[in-house]
This record gives structure tokens, sequence and C-alpha cells, in this order.
């Protein structure tokens, strides 16, 4: 049984329709990433499937529950990680785990026996007994993540988790993310960084305008859609390169502010002929799922 | 497709009681007092200064007249602050009530929890004031002792209505033109300070739709020792506030938050 299941999901929002027929389906212990610019319908998408929204049309099952009407109670097996903070800030790190836990029915002896456990797995051991204000945002994220454990959830929903997080926290979240797909829990992941999903996901769906618009693992995803290899030409003369040489020497060459993208089965040819110019700066590496995000999604600026 | 599937109220609105009560018990102290002193002095300042100058006023001393005012009205600006400002806060600012409903808890107990607690914390405060008024003996009898019941179902009908005006607002300020509209009135128009037959006849006719109205006619006599008259019609009014307040706060906080 697919822990979640989503068929022809539909929502509008006055006339506009933000979801527009939407097929998902995770089975257990898989990472799913959810991609997609600004506005493709990633959040409503969660809150759908959490039952806190009416669809316009579809179906939905999580953990064998059709939801909205039963979304209670597949939402006792369900962890979430919102996007914006709501951890409570009238309480200390250990009384917003205590009360999270209350609010599934859980007896105060066994949150009791269970919070060193998570403060542990959120590196929050230290400030157990610190005020939400005081703590940095990684740590308030790491909270985010042991509040959405205290249920010991099967399905776990993160949206966007590491926007905002300084390099060594957004490791810090993607081995805590690793460790959680590795005990068999499901996770249903947004996110905006591509290297994040790369790394993370079993498998991602790209949606645009409420519509997906591929899906498979991401090395499926960039072997179907993308010339394997990449070299990015930037700065001081790169255009005028396009022009002049770059367009005829791959087989698909794009242009984003100042940088060119050059996409090509071989790059011997174009890699020389920079290396004996001198004069360009580049950048040699394997096609990755950002590429095949701005090659679906297009590269105008969302908002 | 609009959802509006029949609420189903449940014993889980304990947790978010419980939420909040553990907020308060670190403020215990200063809240009560805080809560106390308004009141307390008004109903002394006037109730003695005032009342030297005034003769029996509907049967009884002045400062008896006004505890059982006191009492009501105390309720009344409880409930209706931690119902909108508080509530408020928690629903829209904190997003306390989006975690609590990512847990297998509906908005229905959030609500409802919300509501019995703006009561509980209004049962304080009225029974504080009804404290302080039986050590000045301005309680006649045992009897008295049915003003908490009453004192608590007050607090419930103004927390409904306080519900209703959170889920409809955009910030803090709109809470003003309740204050101004509803509460001010209310203070002066159902009996607190002064018996409703002074009232000009039309207003008194509107004074018995007023929530505030049916909880002075219940706790002033019960206080001054007698069975107050019509008690199912007092009793029934402020129930159907809170219970009609509650449906009302619930459509329009799915409205808001649901969508």
């Amino acid at each position: 049984m697919a822990h979640l299941e989503v068929r022809a999901l539909r929502k509008s929002y006055e006339s506009r329709e933000v979801i527009a027929g939407l097929d998902l389906e995770l089975e257990p212990g898989v990472c799913f990433g959810l991609l997609g610019p600004n506005g493709a319908g990633k959040t409503t998408t969660l809150k759908l499937c959490l039952g806190l929204s009416d669809p316009d049309g579809g179906a939905i099952r999580m953990l064998g529950f059709p939801v909205p009407e039963r979304a209670r109670e597949a939402r006792a097996r369900v962890g979430v990680v919102p996007q914006a903070d709501n951890l409570d800030p009238d309480f200390t790190v250990r009384e917003n785990l205590l009360v999270y836990g209350r609010y599934f029915g859980i007896a105060v002896r066994h949150l009791e026996a269970r919070i060193p456990e998570l403060l542990e797995f959120a590196g929050l051991t230290a400030r157990e007994h610190s005020r939400i204000q005081a703590l940095s945002g990684g740590m308030k994220r790491r909270l985010a993540l042991a509040r959405a454990l205290v249920n010991d959830p099967q399905l776990i929903f993160l949206d966007e988790p590491t926007t905002g997080l300084d390099p060594q926290a957004r490791h810090l979240i993607w081995e805590r993310l690793r460790q959680l797909t590795s005990e068999g829990r499901t996770i249903l992941l947004t996110t905006h960084f591509m290297d994040e999903a790369e790394r993370l996901c079993h498998r991602v769906a790209i949606i645009d305008n409420g519509r997906k618009i591929a899906e498979g693992s991401p090395r499926e995803l960039i072997s179907q859609h993308i010339e394997p290899q990449v070299i990015e030409v930037y700065g001081d003369g790169a255009l005028a390169w396009a022009e002049r040489y770059g367009r005829g020497a791959c087989e698909r060459c794009e242009v984003t502010g100042e940088t060119v993208f050059c996409y090509t089965q071989d790059a011997d040819a174009i890699v020389h002929a920079l290396d004996r110019d001198g004069t360009l700066r580049y950048l040699h590496r394997p096609a990755n799922l950002e590429d095949v995000f701005l090659k679906l999604t297009g590269r105008e600026l969302r908002d | 497709m609009k959802r509006f599937p029949l609420p189903r109220p449940s014993l889980r609105f304990v947790h978010v009681w419980r939420r909040n009560r553990l907020v308060w018990r670190k403020l215990a102290i200063p809240s009560m007092l805080g809560n106390l002193a308004d009141p307390m002095l008004y109903m002394l300042g006037l109730g003695y200064g005032l009342g030297r100058m005034l003769p029996e006023v509907g049967g009884l001393s002045y400062i008896a007249f006004l505890a059982a005012g006191t009492v009501c009205s105390s309720t009344m600006m409880s409930a209706s602050f931690e119902s909108m400002y508080s509530s408020f806060s928690r629903m829209h600012v904190q997003r306390t009530w989006d975690a609590i409903m990512n847990a297998p808890v509906l908005l229905e107990d959030v609500v409802i929890g919300e509501a019995v607690w703006a009561a509980s914390k209004a049962f304080l405060s009225g029974t504080a004031v009804f404290v302080v008024a039986a050590a000045l003996g301005l309680v006649a009898s045992p009897l008295g002792l049915w003003v908490l019941p009453v004192v608590f179902l007050t607090g419930l009908a103004f927390a409904a209505l306080g519900l209703v005006m959170t889920s409809l607002s955009p910030s803090y300020d709109f809470f003003m033109y309740y204050f101004t509209l509803a509460v001010t009135p209310m203070m002066l128009a159902c009996g607190v300070f002064f018996p409703i037959e002074q009232l000009p006849a039309a207003l008194q006719v509107a004074a018995q739709v007023l929530p505030l109205t049916h909880a002075v006619e219940l706790t002033r006599p019960l206080m001054n020792g007698e069975v107050p008259g019509a008690v199912l019609l007092h009793v029934g009014v402020l129930a159907g506030y809170a219970v009609a307040g509650l449906a009302v706060a619930l459509v329009l906080a799915r409205r808001r938050l649901m969508t």
C-alpha cells in the first residue's frame, strides 16, 4: 500500500486553478521531492494532503485513510515541518515537545521518556530549557523536525526544510533526513534547492502551474532531459564567444544573465577551444537536476 | 467544492485548554492581579464614594448593587480580552492553531478549546470579585454560590462572541470596534451601574437582547439571597449566545484558515 496516493487532484482559488489534475504516489520508505518554481502549487498540495483544505476534485489517500474525510486519523501517524516557523514562543524547547506530543494524545510519561531521544536527534540536548527566542534559525528548524517526530510518524512532510539555513545547518538536516529514510519512514519534501533534491530524494516530481511536468529518479530525469556535459562560460566576453563559437559547437546553448550554458554529449572540443583562448572563465561539469529544472520550467523570473 | 462537514466536537479540546493553561501558569500572579485591580477599584471607588450620596438602589445599598454588576462586567471583560487579543495572537501572529491542526486535532477542537479557556479565565476574574464581595459582607446567603456557574456560562457566551470577532479580524485594531460598539454600551445599558428601568423605554427593550443583561438578572438576586425570576429564560439566552457564537466562529474560522 502506498503511504500517499493522490489522483487527479484539483484546487482553484477564485478563478485561478492552482492544482490542475495532479497525480502522486509515494511508496513506503521513499524520499520524494516535490519541486517547482514559486507559485507552482507545492504548499497547496501539502495542505490538501493533510486535509487542511478541501480539494475541488480528485482523491487523496494517506496511510490508507481517505482525505479530507478521515484526515484526522491519518495525521496521527504523520509528522509535519512547516515552511513558516510555528514553534510555540511561549514555551521552552522541552515544553514545545511535551505540549505537541499531548496534541496526539500521548501520555506525559511516554513523552518524558521520548524527549531526551528527540533532543539528542536534534542536537538540542544542551538547550532543553532555552526559550525559543534564544535559538538560532538552524536550531529552530531542528526543533521543528524533532517536534514532527514526537508521534513516531510513518510519513513526514517537510516544506522547504533548509531555506534560510547556513551550509553547516543544511548538512546537519540532510544527514538527519537520510537517517529517517534509512529507518523506513516515508518523506515528502518540497525544496527550491536542486542539489538538495538530488542528494536526498529517491524520486522527484517537477510541477509547474499545478501540473506535473516530469517525474522520476534524479538520474533518470537528468539522462532523459539533458545532455550529460555542461560548460558554463561567464564574465567579460562570454556572450560574444557564444555568438562567435559556442552556439555552433554544442547541441544546445542557453544564456542567463551573463552566463552561457553549453549542453553537449562531448565537451572536449569546446574545453580545448576555451583553454586555447585562455581569456574566458568557464566551468565544465556534469549535468544536474537544476539544468533539468531550468529547461522544463524556463529561465524567466517567477514571483 | 465547498464542504460544510458537521462539526465533530470531542474531548480533544482539552489539549488546547491545557496548552493555554501551561502558558498562563507562568504568569498567573501578575495576570490575576491585573484582572482584579481594575474592577475592584471601580467597585470600591464608585460603590463607597458614589454610594454615600445615594439612597438604596433597587432595594440594595449601592455597593451591594454594584458588586453584582461588577462580577458580571469583569467576567465579560476578561472573556472578551482573552478570546480576542490573546486568541488572535495564537491564531494569526504565532500560528499556534496551524501547528495544532497538523496534529490529529480538528479546528472545532481548537475553537472550543479557546472558548472554554477564555471562559475559565473569565471564571477566575468573576470569582475573584465575588470572593471580595463576600468578604465585604455583600453576599447575603449560601444561595450566592449559584453565581459561580452563572459566571462560567457568562464567560463562555462572551468568549464565543469574541471568537467570532477574532475569526473576522484583519488586525488587533479591529477589536476596538467591538469594544466601542458592543462592550462599552453593554456596560452602561445592562444594569451594571444602575437599574435598566432608568433607561428610555426603547433602550430597555434593546437591553433585553443583550447577554450581559441576563447575566446581571441572575447574579444580583442570587448575591442578595433571592431566587431569580425567569431563570430558564436568562440561562437560555446566555447558552444560546454561547452555542450560536461558537457555531458562527467555527464557520468563519474554517473559511479563514482552511481554504
